[in-house]
């Protein structure tokens, strides 16, 4: 079971509070397809990911960045039962959209960046140890329903 | 591999952040501390609190040898022979810390250069520094 300390919710909930859904979604999703291309495999559907313009600015990208975004906002609103939270969209990712949950720890990197780069000092050692705790525990919450 | 326009981007970068590679360095360090304390195991003989004189000194000494190396990539191998050695036969850190600390290097660099740490200059510098852990572990078996 995952403790949380009341230091830790805080910062968790004091990011996601002050987030801006619809930047922080698409740059960290496009900055995921363009540190680590491989993961383009699953956006086939997209258009044009040709080179880093083309994913910074293709429409797809950016709604399916907000949309994947806002998938943590139930984790944030159930902090103490994340792996329940997630087993449905463990079993999405899976069942449907086959997606090696590798990928997932690659994203979650990439949104760590992000949120790196707008809070800048306030990204203290403590929140970004805070933040990335929380996002391996949504990470292992996604992959748990594989088999 | 990193293309041409990669390697002058890397080079570029770090140029300009050789004047403050204590500060770029201890910040990095103490990030890997705070998130992935199994590190510090490698630092039980110094002092590693933030600000102390261990923790910047250490700092510097990493960033600079970054720097040195991103000056020549295509000479990495010829740049680290010393530090290949050091980090096999005395230092023996198992490499996977290797990637815990690029990593944290990465949020640095992107705390402290903010919009300016692009996707393609995210992208660059995780190839370099990976490629920087690859050499650095060559010697070790």
């Amino acid at each position: 079971m995952v403790v949380w300390s009341e230091q830790e919710r805080s910062i968790i909930n004091s990011i996601f509070s002050s987030l801006d859904y619809n930047d922080a979604g698409p740059k960290a999703l496009s900055r995921c397809l363009i540190v680590y291309p491989w993961t383009q495999r699953y956006f086939a559907s997209f258009g044009n990911l040709y080179n880093a313009e083309a994913i910074k600015s293709n429409p797809n990208v950016q709604a399916h960045g907000i949309k994947v975004l806002h998938g943590l906002d139930r984790a944030v609103k159930n902090m103490d039962n994340i792996k329940a939270t997630y087993a449905e969209l463990s079993v999405l990712h899976s069942e449907k959209l086959h997606v090696d949950p590798d990928n997932f720890k690659l994203l979650a990197d990439c949104l760590t960046i992000v949120i790196a780069a707008k809070m800048g000092s306030a990204f203290t050692p403590e929140v970004q140890a805070a933040f990335q705790k929380f996002l391996a525990v949504v990470v292992s919450a996604l992959g748990k329903q594989y088999h | 591999m990193l293309s041409k326009k990669e390697k002058k981007l890397i080079k570029e970068i770090w140029e300009r952040l050789t004047p403050v590679a204590e500060e770029i360095g201890s910040d990095a360090l103490l990030r890997m501390f705070t998130s992935y304390p199994g590190t510090k195991t490698y630092f039980s003989h110094l002092d590693i609190s933030p600000g102390s004189t261990h923790l910047n000194s250490h700092g510097k000494k990493i960033v600079l040898a970054i720097a040195e190396g991103a000056k020549d990539i295509s000479q990495l191998t010829v740049t680290l022979a010393p530090l290949q050695t050091l980090h096999a036969y005395q230092l023996r850190i198992d490499p996977t810390n290797f990637k815990l600390l690029s990593h944290c290097m990465l949020v640095t660099l992107a705390c402290y250069l903010g919009e300016e740490f692009t996707p393609v200059a995210h992208a660059a510098m995780d190839k370099y520094l990976s490629a920087f852990a690859a050499v650095l572990s060559e010697k070790y078996r």
